[in-house]
């Protein structure tokens, strides 16, 4: 690169001009080059996002209508609903994100206020992160060996508690990020005037970060709506009426999962209508969560 | 204990008063434990996973790994062909999602408008939390009959005639099969590992790029010569975070993989990995068979090939986003 640039000052062998001009062409060409791959790269990422986009409107919503939210699953032919998987849906996910959100809280306040550089903390953050992208099919398998053989049964806690082992380490992720990002001369000024270290953290080191700590808490919610793999084993699904939390429970995601492959013309149109309502939910709470933070900061 | 208080730089007065020192110890002892307790988590699944399917590993031993078999009338279990496309396709996402993956963080760090950065940021993490299962019907419903007509007959009709690689690119086009599955995944991967590289990628100081741009280098050198070598560990844990992502998925690939029990040559085969077997066959073995015993010793040796991944991911994306 060097030789490009170097005139008669610069030591060294006098540059041939018209090497210089095509090492420059060359140069320009490969840069050229990068750019139109990186910008082709971006258009196909927005293109892939719009495809998928594009066929679940396309397909969801010709097979939407209101017997999709007011009828109960129903077998092939009988024009059923998706009513007992949007309840069970909802029932275990806000169940799971509540139990999950104040374990993950917990523990983001150690490891920001308590733990910093120390070995135990050090471990816990990495086995969290670890756990963050663990495949979530075998906190299934997890759950079905701890609470589904040993009480007898597949259960809707059995799913609560899959999706709550999903929750925590997006809640502890979000809670030690937003903690560390408040000056210290916050946590000075509130022990300078003699409060205790847990008052400091629960009433002011928590309000300060708490549209943070929302923001991880919707993106828990979004994630383990449309989890189902952990479902499978867990909360397995209920074709009938359950709010049951003892019984099989059922679940959006694994009824897509049944109906899309089904043969069943009015299935499969109905599985596209579920994975409408999953995909909208969870990308609405996605952008909420996103303007939440925004506003903020 | 007293070491952990005074690192933490906040509160190096401890508080005179009996009743909130004693909030101040119930408070902290109560978070230490939420943090013991993901640890235990951790511990318990790995336990767990091992103690049920220990039958299968007593059964057919470390033959259970390499063991191309899986016979449910023999009760022949073995864990080979699922290993295999458990790493073929994660594998073959990482070749397909990396490049692409590097493009798009390298248009939204360096060669993007700074108005467009955020939407077409936000854009590419959307596709992130596009539920797996949508991946599925998506891949299945429209990627695979894509593939059928389009792709894979010239495919098969050229590269598959020549020789040395010609064997992978042979057979039938289903439009399902471990090829597809591996594209599902980078699709599903790519946001992971572009985020990884536009957060690591933005962390180079501007004074470096500055004294590039300022000798005359190009985007592209300045790329190569600064940004990649200044990076590089951070770059290598974000494809391996895609990787550690790609091994474990599950509806996706069930619903394009094809779901063969055997070894196919060509990426066209159809074939299975560890996760869409368990995901499959869960449903068809009873509590206590060992059928059962081998679903859970898959999931065993799924998790332990995972968290190797990941926990080398963990470390290398560690101390440079720290620093």
């Amino acid at each position: 690169m060097s030789a490009s640039m170097t005139t008669g000052v610069v030591p060294g062998p006098r540059k041939d001009p018209k090497v210089a001009a095509a090492l420059g062409r060359r140069r320009k060409r490969a840069d050229l080059t990068l750019r139109v791959f990186c910008i082709a790269a971006t258009v196909l990422g927005i293109v892939l996002l719009a495809s998928i986009l594009a066929s679940l409107t396309w397909r969801g919503f010709a097979a939407m209508n209101l017997s999709v939210f007011t009828r109960m699953t129903a077998p092939p032919g009988s024009e059923g609903g998706l009513l007992n998987p949007i309840i069970g849906s909802l029932i275990q996910a806000l169940l799971g994100t509540a139990i999950g959100t104040p374990i993950g809280m917990l523990v983001g306040t150690y490891l920001a206020e308590y733990a910093r550089g120390s070995w135990l903390g050090n471990v816990v953050r990495f086995i969290s992160d670890v756990l963050l992208s663990a495949p979530s099919i075998l906190i299934g398998l997890f759950i079905y060996q701890l609470l589904v053989l040993p009480f007898g049964g597949f259960s809707g806690w059995a799913g609560v508690a899959a999706l709550a082992v999903i929750v925590i380490p997006i809640v502890v992720r979000t809670t030690e990020d937003m903690l560390q990002l408040l000056p210290n001369t916050l946590r000075e000024a509130v022990v300078g005037l003699g409060s205790p270290k847990w008052k400091m953290i629960v009433l002011v080191c928590w309000r300060a970060a708490i549209s943070g700590i929302i923001t991880g808490v919707l993106l828990a919610v979004a994630r383990v709506a449309g989890e189902t793999a952990p479902l499978l084993f867990t909360s397995l699904g209920n074709n009938a009426w359950s709010i049951n939390l003892t019984q099989p429970m059922a679940s959006l995601p694994v009824t897509i999962y049944a109906f899309a492959g089904s043969p069943y013309e009015d299935w499969i149109a109905l599985a596209w209508a579920g994975a409408l309502i999953i995909t909208l939910g969870v990308l609405g709470l996605n952008i909420a969560a996103r303007s939440l933070l925004r506003t903020r900061h | 204990m007293q070491q952990a208080i005074t690192a933490t730089a906040a509160v190096p007065a401890t508080s005179r008063r009996r009743s909130s020192s004693l909030g101040d110890v119930i408070f902290e002892h109560v978070c230490r434990a939420a943090g013991i307790f993901v640890l235990v988590l951790l511990g318990a699944i790995i336990v767990e996973l091992f103690r049920a399917g220990l039958p299968a590993f007593r059964a057919f031993g470390l033959g259970f790994i390499t063991s191309t078999e899986w016979d449910p009338v023999q009760e022949v279990f073995g864990a080979g062909v699922s290993i295999y496309g458990t790493i073929v396709t994660a594998v073959l996402a990482i070749i397909l999602g990396v490049p692409l993956a590097f493009g798009i963080a390298f248009y939204l760090t360096e060669i993007a408008p700074v108005w467009l950065r955020r939407p077409v940021g936000t854009a590419i993490e959307l596709l992130a939390a596009v539920p797996s299962i949508i991946y599925g019907m998506w891949g299945f419903f429209l990627i695979a009959p894509l593939m059928a007509q389009y792709v894979q007959p010239p495919i098969i009709d050229t590269v598959g005639e020549l020789p040395w690689i010609g064997g992978l690119f042979q057979g039938p086009p289903f439009g399902t099969g471990i090829f597809t599955a591996a594209l599902i995944l980078a699709v599903m991967i790519l946001p992971f590992i572009a985020a990884t590289m536009r957060d690591v990628f933005e962390q180079v100081p501007p004074v470096y790029k500055e004294s590039a741009y300022g000798l005359g280098a190009t985007t592209w050198e300045v790329m190569r010569g600064v940004v990649l070598p200044y990076t590089r560990i951070s770059v290598v844990g974000g494809i391996m975070l895609g990787l550690g992502r790609a091994l474990g998925e599950t509806m996706a690939v069930t619903f394009v993989i094809g779901n063969a029990n055997r070894i196919s040559t060509s990426l066209f085969g159809s074939g299975n990995t560890i996760a869409s077997l368990v995901a499959l066959e869960f449903g068809e073995s009873a509590a206590g068979s060992l059928k059962l015993a081998s679903l859970l010793a898959l999931g065993f040796i799924l998790f332990v090939i995972s968290f190797i991944v990941l926990a080398i991911s963990r470390y290398m994306l560690r101390p440079r986003l720290k620093g």
